[in-house]
C-alpha cells in the first residue's frame, strides 16, 4: 500500500490519475474508520493521498454571487471568517470541539456523506454545489446530486473535490437544531435547518432540510414551492398540511442511536416550531 | 518510508518513517515525550492534545503526513514559557488538578484559547475546553483556573 503527500493541486491530480487512492484531508473520519492498535500505523486498506498540505486550496473567497470554500480549509477558519453564511457558522459552532475543528475540513464532512453529517444539512438548504477536478478538467455538481446514499458520492476514481460553492442569499429567518446526546462532539440523532425569506408579509423563499432521518439529507423543493407566495397568516394556517407533506419523507435508517418514531416526532416538531416562530 | 520534517518544541526534526503513523505515537515513541497521553484514541477526550502552529489539535487524530513542514509544541516544550507558568499556577490555585491525567491537555487547550481570546467569558471557556474530558474535577474549578490565568497573565497573550 502506498501513501502520497501532495503539496500542490497538480501534484494531487497527477497521483489520482495514475494510482487509485483514498483521499485524506484532516483525517478525523479516516483515522477512526481505519483505526488500528496503539503504536501501529493507521490501518488503511487502500493507497492514500494526503491533501491537507495543499495551501492553494486553503481559502474562503467571494464574488458578487457566490462564496467559495477550498478543500483544505479547516472548519475553525470557516467558523471565524466573516464571509461565511450565518447558518453555516451556527452549524460548525456545534460540530466537534476546537481541536477537531482545527484539523477537520468542510469538504471531508461532505465527502464522508454520512446522513448525520451536520454541515451537509445546511449546505443542502443553501443550494451548495461542489467542484470536482481531475487532470483532464472539472465539473460542478449540485450537492444533492453529488451525494447518492449513505457514504456514496458521485466521485470518479481520478477526481477530487476542490471546493464548495455557496450561492449568496439573505434570509429573514434562519434556524439550526441538532438533537444529540451532547451538543458538540457527538454525532447527531437528528438535525434540522430552516431558512426563509419574507418581504411585505409574503413568503418569498422557504427551505427545510432534515438530517439523519433518511439515507441522505431530506429536502423537497415541491413541498417548499407549494407554500412560497403565501402570506404569513396563510402559512401558519397551513402548518398541519406542511407537516403532513413531510411525514412520509421521514424514514430513518435503523441504528441504535434512537428509535424511528422518536426521530420522526422530533423532526416534525422542529419544522412546526420554526414555522410558528415566523 | 518518507522523509518528514517538522519543528518539535522549537527544534527542527527530520524523520525517515511511515507517514501513516499517528502524531501521538511519534511524539511518545520516537521522542519519549509522554505528556500527551492516549485516552480515547478517537478525538473525543483531549488527553493527547498538542499545539499545531499554535492551535490545539488531538495528536491521536493527526496522521504524521499532515505535519510535514509544520510547528508542533507539546506540554514539555510549552512548559518553558511564561504563559505556561501563569496557567500552571492558576490551575494549582483554583484546584483544577486532581489525578492529573487530563491536565496536560487542559493546559494546551487553555493556551490555545487565550492566545486567540485573552479574556474569554465563561461560555467561551466552556467552548474552548469542550474537547477535553476530566473525570475528576467537574469542570467548574478548571473554568475558574482559566479565568485566573487570564487575569494573572494579563498582557501575556
Ligand atoms: C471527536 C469527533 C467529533 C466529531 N463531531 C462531529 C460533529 O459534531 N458533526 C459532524 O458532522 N461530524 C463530526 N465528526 C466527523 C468529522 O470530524 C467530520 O466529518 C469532518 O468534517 C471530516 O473532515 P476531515 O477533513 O477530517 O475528513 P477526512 O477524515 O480526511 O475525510 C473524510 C472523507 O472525505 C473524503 N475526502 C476528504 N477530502 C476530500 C476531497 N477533497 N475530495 C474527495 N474526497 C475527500 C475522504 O476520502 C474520506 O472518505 C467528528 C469527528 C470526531 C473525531
Ligand atoms: S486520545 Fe486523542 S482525543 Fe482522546
Ligand atoms: S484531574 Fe483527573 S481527569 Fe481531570
Amino acid at each position: 500500500m502506498k501513501s502520497y503527500i501532495a503539496k500542490n493541486l497538480v501534484n494531487a491530480l497527477e497521483v489520482l490519475n495514475k494510482d487509485e487512492c483514498e483521499i485524506v484531508a484532516g483525517g478525523t473520519d479516516m483515522l477512526i474508520q481505519n483505526r488500528s492498535h496503539t503504536g501501529m500505523s493507521i490501518g488503511y486498506k487502500t493507497n492514500v493521498l494526503y491533501i491537507s498540505l495543499i495551501k492553494e486550496l486553503d481559502y474562503i473567497k467571494e464574488d458578487s454571487h457566490y462564496i467559495y470554500i477550498g478543500a483544505t480549509t479547516k472548519l475553525e477558519s470557516i467558523l471565524k471568517n466573516k464571509i461565511t453564511p450565518i447558518i453555516l457558522k451556527k452549524i460548525i459552532h456545534e460540530m466537534a470541539s476546537p481541536a477537531i475543528r482545527h484539523t477537520a475540513t468542510l469538504i471531508g464532512n461532505i465527502a464522508n456523506a454520512s446522513p448525520a453529517g451536520d454541515s451537509i444539512v445546511g449546505l443542502y438548504a443553501l443550494n451548495a454545489k461542489v467542484r470536482c477536478q481531475c487532470i483532464n478538467g472539472e465539473r460542478i455538481v449540485p450537492l444533492h446530486k453529488f451525494i447518492r446514499g449513505v457514504r456514496i458520492i458521485d466521485l470518479k476514481f481520478n477526481e477530487m473535490i476542490t471546493e464548495v460553492i455557496i450561492p449568496k442569499n439573505d434570509f429573514s429567518s434562519i434556524a439550526f437544531k441538532k438533537v444529540a446526546p451532547r451538543k458538540s462532539d457527538a454525532i447527531s440523532k437528528m438535525s434540522f435547518v430552516g431558512l426563509l425569506k419574507i418581504e411585505d408579509d409574503l413568503l418569498l423563499d422557504l427551505r427545510i432540510a432534515l438530517g439523519a432521518v433518511y439515507i441522505t439529507v431530506v429536502r423537497n423543493k415541491d413541498i417548499e414551492s407549494k407554500y412560497i407566495g403565501k402570506n404569513i397568516k396563510e402559512l401558519k394556517e397551513n402548518i398541519d398540511n406542511i407537516l403532513k407533506d413531510y411525514e412520509p419523507l421521514i424514514k430513518p435508517i435503523d441504528d441504535q442511536r434512537s428509535n424511528k418514531e422518536y426521530r420522526k416526532k422530533v423532526a416534525l416538531n422542529l419544522i412546526k416550531d420554526f414555522l410558528l416562530n415566523v | 518510508m518518507t522523509e518528514i520534517k517538522f519543528t518539535l518544541n522549537g527544534k527542527k526534526q527530520i524523520l525517515n518513517t511511515d507517514p501513516n503513523r499517528r502524531l501521538l505515537d511519534v511524539i511518545r515513541e520516537d521522542f519519549q515525550l509522554t505528556g500527551p497521553k492516549e485516552g480515547c484514541g478517537e478525538g473525543e477526550c483531549g488527553a493527547c492534545a498538542v499545539l499545531l502552529n499554535g492551535q490545539i489539535v488531538n495528536s491521536c487524530s493527526v496522521p504524521l503526513a499532515n505535519v510535514d513542514g509544520q510547528d508542533i509544541v507539546t506540554i514539555e516544550g510549552f512548559s518553558s514559557t511564561k504563559q505556561y507558568h501563569v496557567i500552571k499556577e492558576a490551575f494549582a490555585k483554583a484546584g483544577g488538578v486532581q489525578c492529573g491525567f487530563c491536565t496536560p491537555g487542559m493546559i494546551i487547550a487553555t493556551q490555545s484559547l487565550l492566545s486567540e481570546n485573552p479574556h474569554p467569558d465563561d461560555y467561551e471557556i466552556k467552548i474552548g475546553l469542550s474537547g477535553n474530558l476530566c473525570r475528576c474535577t467537574g469542570y467548574n474549578l478548571i473554568i475558574k483556573a482559566v479565568k485566573t490565568a487570564s487575569k494573572d497573565g494579563d498582557g501575556l497573550w
